[in-house]
């Protein structure tokens, strides 16, 4: 590691999360199935194919609009199981509190929680809570973990990611990421962006069972955004990926806010989307399928995995030039010159 | 060295001669709305203005006249095909 | 967004490209200065769309690069006081100086706030009484009088726990330094957009006559940009040197006067310290004795140490378009966004960033 501490970077889901991950964790940690890096471990027990995961969830402010950090924390799990075509069974839910945090704040998280683990049918059946002293946490932190039974037939997973494949994106990106940075007290924008916090097995069952054999690679573009995930997967699918800047999903508010504070929509976090790499003469019909589902009605063929040097990632531009898309390094930094 | 962008003035506080008062603008583009300080800006604009914003501050006022021109501009330099001369 | 989508339209752009490319082959050097520029132009893939022979040569208006290491040092000493709460924009969180960047010295504790506006940084004060908060301002011309504007303010409330540390710059004596140095070759100046909205067209007007150089301002939409090329290879091809105005939206001749004149009520010229190119004569400005109590560098009595620049970097080189990034041994080797050593691999506005980022090797 070139770095004594922790910084917040870190945490960005870029090259430094990586970097941290592959440099420390896995020195130590050798499981083949956590080395895959996947966004949830499947495994075989007893001849029925399933889906781990687990996830932690932080945010300052713990309500913003479109939703809050229990929404996230059912959510994010759901997904990331979804993202190797699981149905989702069980959630666990675990939380970390800070001595002083107001029962209501606990109480409006939990009905938050509750509401979306009955909408997803998926049930909460065990859990945990410590208190910590003031100061030692931000007032809620939670982890929750979760499993889920893959269908038979069904293996989605990067490395099934092959040449000549489409990228779909299940809709507008960057809206949770810009949402939070913006309800920073010296970063603050008002008016209409949104977390887009969603569940997708629903979208994901829908298209596996439609499109059975052509859906060949999920990942939900969290934390670092479109670009880090496509470069990931590039990395670890050995190809190269080309996209089309014209054709990314990108809403007019969001646009409008990253102009301001100089982000770029491609490196901010999403909650409620997924990157869909499928055979390329279903893509059509895939796209046109997510955009008859309430959970893809803005999904656009994005993109496509070419020949090329493996993690190359480029972008083809509104002017027909073309520029190279890196993975973000740390957390997305507002500029002003 | 300096991301400014143009947004549409919807509220004015203050004026241009009362010192004391905060001479902030609300300024929106594509429902993202934004309070701005006026005190730089090279012309006191009207509702409905555009102004250019760096920084947390309007640095210009954007003249639709000008603005037009500077479009018409590109647009004829861009219709400018290869064979009718002079240009290169 | 209406007066930025109109200019990216690729209906537009599109003709404009092919403009761009029926100029004949020749090698031309135009210099992009300003830093805005150079990440737009990357971003929008431009160079790849490039007449044979024209090439475009990143200027020193990154005001991150450009500051000293030693001022960097002295951000992360004054982040490190107690009782002290620094506001930044985002663009300075990571660049390294000798004792590192202000985002480890968060990580140790240092008190480090991200903010959009020096105006936020005030509020911050009203919100910290107990705490001195000191604004690190870099920036230029565009930058300066809504930092004036924020002393001015701050004067009238009476914030007593609100300063500002200023390494604010001016643009042309750099432009001047550059000009001179017969080994640049220049045929062209890409103007830059805001800066110039508040100086003014007429600033580049000493430049085109003295040196016969053709100048364009322009602005940072891909057609702007595309314009502006289009108009300095007509003066080239021309044999003209003017300055003109190729972003009329949002630059007048003469500048933004109102603006200008409050930074002189606030700010005083002073030699101020370039990375790669020494001490430039009044190129910097230091807050004026009246404001004193806003002035950081009094009041924490900081004094900026000569810092050596880091080993092997050729930043300096790089801002004056001496050298380009792939020319220095530690470009993408041993000096990444990830793990950056000089400061042109920080900002996002950085040559080197750019060059990495948006993939020239
Ligand atoms: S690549 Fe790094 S070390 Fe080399 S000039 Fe650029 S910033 Fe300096």
């Amino acid at each position: 590691m070139s770095e004594q501490y922790i910084l917040l970077d870190h945490g960005s889901g870029g090259l430094a999360s990586q970097q941290l991950i592959s440099e420390l964790f896995l020195k130590y940690l050798t499981s083949p199935l956590l080395a895959s890096l996947e966004d949830s471990a499947v495994f075989t027990v007893s001849g029925n194919c399933l889906a781990m995961s687990t996830d932690s969830y932080v945010v300052d402010p713990l309500f913003f609009p479109g939703g809050d950090i229990g929404m996230l924390a059912v959510h994010g799990t759901i997904n990331d199981l979804a993202m190797r075509g699981a149905r989702p069974l069980y959630l666990s839910l675990a939380f970390i509190l800070e001595e002083g945090l107001a029962i209501n704040d606990l109480e409006r998280v939990l009905q938050s929680i509750a509401k979306c683990s009955n909408e997803a049918g998926v049930p909460i059946v065990t859990g945990d809570t410590k208190v910590v002293p003031r100061g030692k946490a931000d007032k809620i932190f939670i982890n929750t973990s979760g499993i889920g039974l893959v269908p038979d037939e069904r293996s989605i997973s990067v490395s099934q990611a092959r040449k000549g494949d489409k990228i779909l994106l299940s809709g507008s990106m960057g809206d949770h990421g810009i949402t939070i940075m913006t309800r920073r007290a010296g970063l603050s924008l008002e008016g209409e962006l949104r977390s887009d916090t969603m569940a997708l097995h629903g979208l994901v069952d829908h298209l596996c069972t439609t499109f059975p054999g052509a859906i060949h690679t999920l990942r939900d573009p969290t934390r670092g955004g479109v670009a880090s995930t496509l470069c990931e997967i590039a990395e670890q699918a050995k190809a190269a990926i080309t996209l089309d800047e014209e054709s990314l999903p990108i809403s007019a508010s969001v646009r409008a806010g990253c102009e301001i504070l100089g982000l770029d929509p491609l490196y901010l976090a999403n909650e409620g989307k997924m990157l869909v790499i499928c055979s390329p003469n279903q893509a059509n019909d895939i796209v046109n399928a997510m955009q008859h589902h309430p959970q893809g009605h803005e999904a656009a063929i994005i993109g496509e995995i070419i020949d090329g040097p493996a993690g190359r990632v480029t972008l083809h531009t509104g002017l027909g030039g073309e520029r190279l898309v890196t993975p973000l390094h740390g957390q997305p930094l507002p500029r002003i010159c | 060295m300096c991301l400014a962008v143009p947004m549409q003035v919807i509220e004015i506080n203050g004026s241009e001669d009362d010192f004391l008062s905060q001479p902030t603008a609300l300024v929106e583009s594509d429902g993202i709305k934004k309070e701005v300080r006026l005190d730089i800006v090279d012309r006191w604009p009207n509702l409905g203005d555009y102004v250019i914003i760096h920084a947390g501050f309007a640095i210009h006022t954007l003249d639709p006249q000008e603005a037009k021109t500077n479009l018409r501009l590109l647009q004829e330099m861009a219709a400018v095909t290869h064979g009718d001369g002079e240009t290169a | 967004m209406k007066y930025l989508s109109e200019f990216r339209d690729s209906a537009l752009t599109k003709p404009l490209v092919a403009e761009l490319q029926r100029f004949p082959a020749r090698p031309i050097r135009i210099m992009e200065i300003c830093g805005t520029h150079t990440m737009a132009i990357f971003h929008h893939g431009l160079r790849s769309i490039l007449p044979e022979g024209l090439q475009l040569i990143s200027g020193p208006g990154c005001p991150v690069c450009v500051t000293a290491a030693g001022h960097i040092d002295a951000f992360v000493d004054i982040a490190q006081q107690d009782k002290v709460r620094v506001a930044i924009f985002g663009d300075l969180m990571r660049v390294p100086g000798s004792n590192g960047s202000l985002s480890q010295a968060a990580a140790h504790g240092a008190q480090v706030e991200m903010v959009y506006s020096p105006m936020d940084a005030l509020e911050l004060a009203e919100k910290h009484p107990g705490e001195l908060i000191v604004f690190l301002s870099v920036g230029f011309e565009t930058t300066t009088p809504g930092v004036a504007a924020t002393i001015l303010e701050a004067n009238r409330r009476e914030t007593s726990n609100f300063a500002v540390y200023s390494t604010h710059k001016v643009i042309p004596p750099p432009l001047e330094l550059l000009l001179a140095d017969p080994d640049l070759e220049l045929n062209g100046l890409l103007c830059p957009g805001h800066v110039s909205t508040i100086i003014g067209a007429q600033a580049y007007q000493t430049v085109a006559d003295k040196y016969q150089l053709p100048c364009v301002v322009a602005g940072f939409e891909p057609a702007d940009i595309l314009r502006a090329l289009i108009m300095l290879l007509r003066q080239i091809h021309e044999e003209r040197y003017e300055v003109e105005n190729g972003y009329n939206r949002a630059v007048t001749w003469q500048g933004n006067q109102r603006a200008c004149a409050l930074v002189d009520k606030v700010f005083i010229p002073e030699d101020s310290p370039w990375r790669g190119m020494g001490i430039l004569p009044g190129s910097g400005l230091a807050i004026r004795e009246t404001y004193s109590q806003f002035d950081a560098s009094k009041r924490l009595d900081i004094t900026m140490q000569d810092i050596a620049e880091p080993k092997g970097c050729l930043c300096g080189e790089i801002l004056c378009g001496k050298f380009a990034p792939p020319d220095c041994p530690l470009f993408a080797k041993a000096c990444t966004p990830a793990n950056p050593i000089g400061p042109c691999m920080v900002s996002s506005e950085g040559t080197c960033a750019a060059y990495f980022r948006y993939g020239e090797k």
